[in-house]
């Protein structure tokens, strides 16, 4: 069995994020890691690896991005994942939604070829784009089950089951492999690298693709080809200072509700 | 002029407000016509709300195919919906789920996709709040259907006549559309709160608290306000994820926000920054949060916040 995880290499969410002239995320001059969120797609996919002792299962990291990017698989191989995947090609910077799951997926169809890909694991969200519709997208794109936002993840043969916060509701959602997967910051801590494990990351096996491996053209993805397109970044104007009151005998509350009736809130 | 679909958020046929607001924002770029996925008894109540924000027509899509599945029937339902009608747009409410269904909608379509849209202008500009409320963003869909998730609070709803004709819409489901399978449903407990991310105010608790939400709703309360929780609060297991703000949690952006007991990390601001008026209530002067507010008290929220609620009381007589 070959479990695929996606991870995504996005600027520092306590740097000070900007945009590129052309209004495309800034992601080389601001420094970059593997999402926060993704750690956790990395995490279970180990969990499912050893809970299923006796079995033959590999882990198989992916990214698509600039160069820099490979440090996201680097991460995730020195967590415990077994390969790893990087896709690069300057044709794909400034894909939007679109385009980056059009490579994912066939990159997860190339990987799937050539080792299997009986699950496929994400991240909720990406730190930067905050969008959450890439996986519903890859399972769109692969054909496969989507099941998604799970804070808890359950499997027994080749069930699976998760649990799954809804607006108004929890619910259990379940399928039968393969699947697409995506699990929240909920669904268990995500490891840190030992040091064995950084050692041992060295060694593992780390492929570089281009669009052309992927049967992709230059003009099938990208910043001119997006079905979107940024018109205008504005960095938000800095808040001005507000009135920051020491509370002593009790005088705080009076203070607070003062302000409060003062903007109408009472 | 052409139709524009808006999905209608409800609970069990309860049209929630962030459909008028919706409705609203979709008359600047035509006419709009309501989505309805529910029980199809419900449909013509659902069409007396909407159509007094302008909805021409109601579809109504019987959910007995759709709501045992997760997301992929929807967007089916939604696409040949779209190839029927050929919108000008498609706008949803945006929740996960929604944006799960516009991402697949997108596909299907062929369609460009902004996510989080906080405002859309005529001509399908949209305004978007990104980098943990850092940036604003404006950007169309120059591909396709626009498809745009829309945050609540984005617009004040505005009445407006609409003739509101139910038309129900029989959609056809693929069997590979019903591969992940609703198992069970354990709706959660009304609060009887304010729903967090519709609220005008927003009252959340922190690691401050140390586990003792009582201050926090008790204020809450005397303000008619909502009760949140920081990622702090709900690792350590004193409020469920459902109350979480910030980047993993819920997004508001309410007239009001009070911190209470939140040092003011990325991951809460994110969720938070852009609200109109920002109060804080911590011990640590040095708090980041109190480089965001408007007002901020330094003091112990366990004695700060039960005297305000006192004397909101009496004030209200």
């Amino acid at each position: 069995m070959n479990i695929v995880v996606c991870v995504k290499y996005v600027p520092d969410a306590t740097a000070d994020r900007k945009f590129e002239d052309d209004n495309t995320v800034d992601r080389v001059g601001v420094d970059g890691l593997l999402s926060e969120l993704d750690e956790y797609a990395v995490e279970q996919a180990l969990q499912f690896r050893e809970k299923r002792e006796g079995e033959e299962i590999t882990v198989t990291a992916l990214t698509v991005g600039p160069e820099k990017a490979v440090d996201a698989v680097r991460k995730a191989l020195q967590m415990g994942a077994d390969s790893g995947v990087h896709v690069v090609d300057d044709a794909i910077a400034g894909s939007d939604y679109l385009g980056t799951s059009l490579v994912l997926a066939k990159a997860i169809e190339k990987i799937k070829a050539d080792t299997g890909a009986d699950l496929v694991v994400c991240g909720m969200a990406s730190t930067d784009a905050s969008g959450s519709v890439v996986p519903a997208m890859l399972a769109e794109r692969l054909g496969m089950p989507q099941v998604t936002l799970a804070s808890v993840v359950e499997s027994q043969g080749d069930q699976v089951r998760i649990k799954r916060d809804n607006e108004g509701s929890t619910e259990v959602i379940g399928a039968t492999l393969p699947i697409v997967l995506s699990v929240t910051d909920q669904s268990g801590e995500a490891r840190y690298p030992s040091f064995k494990g950084i050692m041992a990351a060295k060694k593992k096996p780390l492929e570089t693709w281009s669009l052309t491996d992927l049967g992709l053209d230059a003009d099938q993805v990208g910043l001119s080809v997006a079905y979107t397109q940024v018109e205008d970044t504005t960095a938000r104007p800095p808040r001005t200072a507000g009135e920051i009151v020491t509370d002593e005998d009790g005088s705080g509350a009076g203070a607070l509700v003062d302000f409060l009736a003062s903007k109408k809130f009472i | 002029m052409s139709e524009v679909l808006v999905v209608v958020d409800h609970a069990d046929g309860e049209v929630k407000k962030p459909t008028y607001e919706l409705l609203t924002i979709a008359r600047r770029l035509g006419e709009p016509s309501a989505v309805f996925f529910g029980s199809p008894e419900q449909g013509d109540t659902v069409a007396e709300k909407v159509k007094k924000y302008g909805a021409a027509k109601v579809y109504v899509v019987d959910d007995a195919q759709i709501k045992g599945y997760l997301v992929a029937p929807k967007a089916e339902a939604l696409q040949q919906l779209a190839e029927k009608t050929s919108p000008a747009a498609v706008l949803l409410p945006s929740t996960f789920e929604n944006k799960e269904v516009a991402g697949r909608l997108a596909i299907k379509l062929g369609s460009g996709l902004i996510t989080d849209a906080v405002d859309v202008a005529e001509g399908g500009v949209t305004t978007q709040s990104v980098f943990a409320g850092n940036y604003t963003v404006q950007a169309k869909v120059t591909t396709g259907t626009p498809i745009i998730t829309v945050k609540p609070n984005s617009a004040a709803p505005e009445e407006a006549d609409g003739a509101g004709a139910v038309e129900a819409f029989a959609a056809t489901i693929s069997d590979v559309a019903k591969t992940a399978q609703v198992v069970a449903t354990q709706p959660r407990q009304s609060t009887g709160r304010p729903e967090l991310t519709e609220a005008a105010i927003v009252v959340s608790g922190g690691r401050g608290t140390g586990g003792n939400f009582e201050p926090v709703e008790g204020f809450a309360d005397s303000l008619g306000a909502a009760v949140g929780a920081s990622r702090a609060a709900v690792d350590s297991g004193w409020m469920p994820h459902a109350f979480q703000v910030g980047q993993t949690g819920k997004t508001v952006s309410p007239q009001l926000y009070v911190a209470n007991g939140i040092s003011g990390a990325i991951q809460h601001r994110a969720g938070m920054q852009t609200s109109k008026t920002i109060v804080a209530v911590n011990k640590d002067p040095e708090a980041p949060i109190f480089e965001l507010v408007d007002f901020g008290v330094v003091g112990d929220l366990h004695t700060v916040l039960p005297a305000a609620t006192q004397k909101i009381t009496e004030r209200k007589g």
